[in-house]
């Protein structure tokens, strides 16, 4: 079958999409975003986070022919979302000009970053505190763990501890034991605070 | 100072003594951390090709039993099917791979030894045709019994596992369905064991552990033009893999080429292959590029775990405190095929009684073939099992003599110079009694921490979001451990790394690039090795080459040893580089300036300086266009087998030791635990990246809650049946579960490892389970000596 | 497989109808994983997620009528005064991003005997509205439960919403796993006080091959708080008389061991929630009905 829908501000058309398929697999091996992670494809673990219509879901648990016409967020766009949320559109998905969609790049050529470290990058605050609190080691809970702590912040600027551990309690992580995670998502906190 | 006077060691030395930015000491942050947060870092699961087609393995659903008949015909037939490939299939005499031992067949050879064994592999134009052939694939079977514990596999008329074994360590087995055994004797425990006051013993348990990494077992092969294969892959030790590999398919290492990706995590449980055998042969059959990602349903078959056990346990005292002597015997189990289990039972032989002062001991460890799912290498192997035995052990036998827990550990500590059971001195610092000092005067957590004004905080409470106490039933708890876990790979094992390292000048910039076979799994080696190469070759601009097989070895990312061995040979390189650039610098300009030859010379700031800090030359000019590259392989120091019957032998290379502090709140009557805190204490030598090594200790930490309180690979005792392999129902600490971790590092040096370094990675998973259950046994005053602790266990309701 | 897209609740009964073996798909969070374990093969998968009216609920004058696909989230954030005892329940559900797709529709669907939402229901009182081209019913949630993984639906009726008596008393939910969050339940308990009707009704999960009410327990309790003008008098429940409920709850199970818990720890575990969510609730009862007097 075929599937519409709008990834990152960016429409997106899947075809001979089998309808067994998840929206991970959609998105990771048809649409060359593999951000999103395939650890569990269970619902246990939270690597495969995404915005569907601003909510985060585990895209392994969505059907891809259930996406059809709706707005999808993943780690690639979440810079671009925050940007955008940033400047006073709330949802993130606003203000996209059909241009810019069509231009959009995961992380765009223009902003001459180095193609072996990203350096240069443009992050989100949520992305840039998990490398400064070394949040980050294998890394493959990382993209799911930013989507979901990003929409926590938008929601609860200033969460208790115990806030952020029941936000992200559907996001493993094996390496960190997530005493850094608490510590990026308290820094990216504090930093949005500073920045009021 | 500790209390009890001996000096703690000597601080650490750099060699090249100058600062540089971002050299080792700083808490640099990651390379690849750009990457990893916008979602580019490539992972094995990542790779993509044109045109490429998906593996599928199908695997067997008994545990045990002949292979009657296989028939591939429908499978074949599906359309979008391009392979089904059998053990008939393989192209050559070499049929099976294994770390040590190749006992492991690629596919099934008349005989399946455990539930999930791979029989039969297929490739396919989408993943769900290729399931739906594999499902096709008709296998007939004829069911054996299963061996699954120690009785079952030493009965006199027991089937064996493996008929046939001409393995090294068949000769000194007693029987042929034990891997390996290892005899430790030393003193005379029986007439020690006259002399105690005191003596405890104890029978434990300890559950079959996964790594449970993230990133699934996952991979691509691309068929090249040369016949070769190129393969995408996420392992802990390229050239390991290689080593296998290339002789099952039939080709020269050089036309296997392999190059890392990004690797989700690992825990030892990446040292054995998965799918790399698999992905090569369809590729090479098909012609086309092969991604194989197993599900997590998958990959609790496809990976060794760590090793369940049952350990006996002997411990004597006199009035006074003093060890007498100490008894043990280990018994590990391998599952169906040898993997790691020979190494396993070393470690848990030789540090089978912790970091302690006991002059006369026997111990024996073996570990067992059987049905069960195959195991080897997990964080800390050996040591982990042990551990978590002897501590319990210690304390009983500190109430028994009425000393304080603690002050008892710390009266038997083992310091500088004593002698393991092996014989061999330990001859680096081990500061055992200050660790436990440190961790025990770290300030408690506060009590009652769930209450606040609107009542309970359930997600502080045990139970946490169910709702199961407002504070009903809970009671604290505190425990103790501390352990030891050998560095690097011991036994006589050529423990060595390769590194390369080129320093030229880019864009007037002198540029170090790094290329090593090093696997990055998570555990910041990258990072570490720019830091070395900025200290040593005075740069600020480090390039980390992807690691491949176009550079020779850097052994394992496992015991630990990667920072010490890698990291050695990456420092090494470095000076030879450091060397030859200095030449040049002598050759080119020695004639201007007396210092070229009298003075001791560094590299900083991208300049030859003097240790009296007067530059000499920039590093652009002394290079002039040219590029210095050195490759270099780099050995510790030797180590030598244990003795077969004794188990006399100086075995290992380097200890590593932390100690934990366990607050628990138990609610009693569910048997619910919620861990407050968990300290830790840990000796690192020299923290090179002090964020790193607080990360690795905080995530071995919590690999060590999770066997404490909820992580077991159920295996059926009568089917061999693994009954739980999905994250549904095998548990792993999510955030909720996993308490404050502060850490107080020690940094005492090493003179025999670069800059004085410790391996840091899995000391800190050893001690933290004992630290927890002793927390549970304060609290619930239960005896329990299994490990994971169950709500049943908890409650008598097991 | 066909992926069956209706944009109505009538299109969605008439493709039911058309065919029966569809299964309905609306958070995903059971289906989905069926299918990437390869557990599960359906010929027609039946998304509901376009059905807009199945995402809404009403409040009216005794009862919820809570659409099937409101997702846990939604009843957490907005009926926790109406429906406490499953806001409760939605809150112990897998983790947030599961929260926010998965729905009680799913958990009646499936009927499984750990689905969290079935012994809020089973303890506040329920009924399901269960559709197909044939017509509606309501099924009282006594009689919905009919065997493991069994429901009371035929084969061409689809969930369309949930009736659920509002609040007249407090409400609690328990439920045990081996894990802080993110757990499937072990076993699992709901009470709830009517003070209307001067009843307590309870309800267990994953302690039986189907959720139950521990109707002996009830029954025990509904005397016992009675003779002792308990409801009026709003003393402390005697410690004997919530330990003979508990022990009474416990025998209303008939567990299994599994790789989750033992049955005989299953029965204790239930036991010790009915006595705590009965203290709790009766806790809150008191301070309730104090307060009233007191205002009054």
């Amino acid at each position: 079958m075929r599937v519409n829908f709008t990834v990152n501000g960016r429409p997106q058309q899947a075809d001979d999409v089998w309808e067994g398929e998840s929206l991970l697999y959609v998105l990771r091996e048809r649409l060359g975003l593999p951000g999103s992670k395939n650890a569990c494809e269970q619902g246990e673990c939270g690597s495969c986070t995404v915005r569907l219509d601003g909510v985060p879901v585990c895209s392994c648990l969505v059907a891809a022919g259930q996406v059809e016409g709706r707005e999808v967020v993943t780690v690639e766009g979440l810079a671009d979302f925050a940007r955008q949320r940033a400047e006073g559109c709330g949802t993130g998905a606003c203000g996209t000009s059909l241009q810019d969609a069509q231009l959009w790049e995961a992380r765009p050529s223009h902003r001459a970053s180095d193609s072996q470290t990203g350096e240069g990058t443009e992050l989100s605050p949520i992305q840039q505190a998990f490398i400064d609190a070394g949040a980050v080691q294998c890394g493959f809970c990382t993209p799911g763990l930013l989507v979901a702590a990003d929409e926590m912040l938008e929601n609860n600027p200033n969460p208790t501890d115990a806030d952020i551990r029941e936000a992200l309690s559907g996001n493993l992580c094996r390496c960190t034991g997530y005493e850094k995670i608490m510590d990026a998502v308290r820094l990216a906190a504090a930093r949005q605070g500073e920045a009021v | 100072m500790p209390e009890n006077g001996a000096p703690l060691g000597t601080p650490t030395k750099v060699t090249q003594g100058t600062p540089t930015k971002g050299g080792i000491g700083e808490s640099t942050l990651r390379p690849d951390g750009v990457l990893k947060v916008t979602g580019e870092f490539a992972y094995s699961s990542d790779m993509w090709h044109e045109d490429m087609l998906w593996g599928q393995i199908l695997r067997s659903t008994v545990a045990h039993a002949e292979i009657v008949s296989i028939d591939t015909g429908e499978a074949l037939a599906t359309p979008g099917v391009y392979a089904v490939m059998t053990y008939d299939d393989l192209p050559t005499d070499v049929k099976n791979y294994g770390l040590e031992i190749r006992d492991t067949p690629v596919l099934a050879h008349g005989k399946v030894r455990h539930h999930g064994e791979p029989v039969a592999i297929v490739a396919a134009d989408h993943p769900e045709t290729a399931r739906r052939a594999a499902a096709k694939i008709k296998v007939e079977y004829r069911e054996l019994p299963v061996i699954t514990d120690e009785a079952s596999a030493t009965a006199p008329d027991a089937v064996l596992v493996h008929e046939n074994r001409t393995d090294h360590h068949i000769g000194h087995v007693p029987h042929p369905n034990i891997v390996h055994r290892q005899p430790i004797v030393r003193g005379d425990a029986d007439e020690a064991a006259k002399r105690a006051d005191f003596v405890v013993k104890g029978e434990y348990t300890f559950g079959m552990q996964d790594q449970a990494f993230l990133g699934p077992e996952s991979g691509l092969a691309v068929p090249a033009e040369d016949g070769g294969v190129d393969l995408y892959i996420a392992t802990q030790w390229l050239h390991s893999d290689l080593r296998q590999i290339a002789p099952v398919l039939g080709l020269p290492e050089d036309k296997v080429r392999m190059t890392l990706s990004g690797v989700g995590g690992a825990f030892g449980g990446r040292e054995d292959l998965s799918m790399q055998i698999h992905a090569c042969l369809l590729a090479l059959r098909t012609g086309k590029p092969v991604k194989i990602v197993y599900n997590r349903f998958e990959s609790f078959f496809g990976h060794v775990h760590r090793h369940p056990a049952k350990l006996y346990y002997e411990h004597g005292a006199t009035r006074d405190g003093k060890l007498t002597h100490v008894k043990c015997r280990i018994v590990l189990d391998g599952g169906a095929y040898a993997s790691a289990s020979p190494a396993v039972v070393g470690n848990a032989s030789s540090l089978g009684i912790g970091p302690y002062v006991v002059d006369d001991v026997d111990i024996e460890a073996i570990a067992l073939y059987t049905n069960n799912p195959p195991c080897g290498a997990m964080r800390g192997f050996g040591a982990v099992q042990a551990c978590f035995a002897y501590e319990a052990q210690m304390d009983k036998l500190a109430d028994e003599v009425g000393m304080d827990r603690v002050e008892f550990r710390r009266l038997n500590a083992m310091t500088q110079g004593t002698l393991l059971p092996t014989g061999q001195p330990v001859d680096s610092p081990a500061p055992v009694a200050e660790l436990l000092r440190r961790v025990k005067a770290m300030p408690m957590p506060p009590e009652r921490q769930w209450e606040s004004s609107e009542g309970a905080d359930v997600r502080q409470l045990p139970g946490g979001l169910s709702n199961t106490t407002h504070g009903e039933g809970v009671v604290r708890g505190v425990g103790y451990a501390v352990g030891i876990k050998n560095v690097g790979f011991s036994e006589g094992f050529d423990d060595y790394s390769t590194a390369r390292v080129r320093m030229e000048v880019v864009g007037g910039e002198p540029v170090a690039v790094v290329h090593t076979a090093m696997a990055e799994v998570g555990q910041g080696g990258v990072t570490v090795h720019a830091q070395i190469a900025r200290t040593e070759l005075g740069v600020t601009q480090v390039t980390i080459h992807p690691a491949d097989t176009q550079v020779g070895s850097a052994g394992s990312t496992s015991a630990s040893r990667q920072t010490y061995v890698t990291g050695g040979a990456v420092k090494n390189a470095c000076e030879l580089v450091r060397e030859k650039v200095l030449e040049m610098g002598r050759r080119r300009f020695g004639t201007y300036h007396p210092a070229w030859a009298t003075a001791e010379l560094l590299l900083e700031g991208g300049k030859v300086v003097t240790d009296g800090g007067e530059v000499l030359a920039g590093l652009a000019d002394v290079l002039e266009g040219e590029a210095v590259e050195v490759e270099a392989e780099w050995r510790h120091r030797p180590t030598e087998p244990f003795d077969l019957r004794t188990g006399q032998g100086n075995g290992h290379v380097q200890y590593s030791f932390a100690a934990h502090r366990a607050v628990v709140e138990v609610d009693t009557e569910l048997g619910l635990v919620k861990v407050i805190e968990l300290a830790c204490a840990q000796d690192v030598g020299k923290a090179l990246n002090p964020l790193s090594v607080v990360g690795q200790i905080q995530g071995g930490t919590t690999q060590g809650l999770g066997v404490a309180v909820m992580e077991e690979i159920i295996v059926d005792p009568v089917t061999a049946k693994v009954k739980n392999p999905s994250f549904t129902d095998y548990l792993i600490p999510t955030i909720l579960d996993t308490p404050t971790i502060p850490v107080d590092v020690l940094e005492l040096a090493d003179d025999h490892a670069p800059y004085g370094l410790r391996g840091v990675g899995e000391a800190p998973t050893l001690s933290s389970t004992p630290a927890v259950l002793a927390a549970i046994r304060n609290a619930t005053g239960l005896e329990l000596n299994r490990t994971p602790v169950r709500p049943e266990h908890l409650t008598g309701t097991a | 497989m066909d992926f069956l897209r209706p944009a109505s609740w009538e299109e969605a009964l008439a493709a039911k109808a058309a065919h029966p073996t569809a299964v309905p798909i609306a958070g995903g969070t059971d289906v989905m994983v069926e299918i990437n374990f390869d557990h599960r093969r359906p010929e027609f998968l039946l998304d509901l997620n376009r059905i807009g009216d199945l995402c809404e609920w009403e409040v009216g004058e005794d009862s919820v009528r809570l659409g099937a696909s409101v997702p846990y989230t939604g009843i957490m954030e907005n009926l926790r005064g109406e429906l406490p005892g499953l806001a409760l329940a939605s809150h112990t559900v897998a983790s947030p991003q599961i929260r926010n797709r998965g729905g009680v529709g799913g958990n009646l669907g499936t009927a499984s005997p750990a689905g969290d939402a079935h012994p809020a229901l089973l303890a506040a009182g329920a009924e399901v509205e269960a559709e197909s081209v044939r017509g509606s019913r309501l099924i009282p949630i006594d009689e919905f439960y009919t065997g493991v993984k069994r429901n009371a639906l035929a084969a061409d009726e689809l969930i369309r919403a949930v009736h659920i008596k509002k609040a007249d008393g407090p409400q609690q939910f328990s439920k045990v796993g081996t894990r802080n969050a993110m757990v499937i339940a072990v076993c699992a308990f709901g009470l709830a006080l009517h003070p209307e009707t001067r009843t307590v009704r309870t309800g267990i999960g994953s302690a039986a091959p189907t959720p139950v009410r521990a109707k002996a327990a009830e029954e025990f309790l509904n005397a016992a708080l009675d003779e002792g003008g308990f409801w009026d008098n709003g003393k402390i429940i005697t410690p004997s008389v919530a330990q003979q409920f508990a022990e009474l709850c416990s025998a209303a199970c008939n567990p299994i061991d599994d790789v989750r818990g033992t049955a005989s720890y299953r029965r204790h575990a239930v036991g010790v929630m009915a006595r705590r969510t009965l203290t709790w609730s009766w806790e809150s009862y008191r301070g309730t009905a104090a307060r009233t007097e007191g205002a009054a």
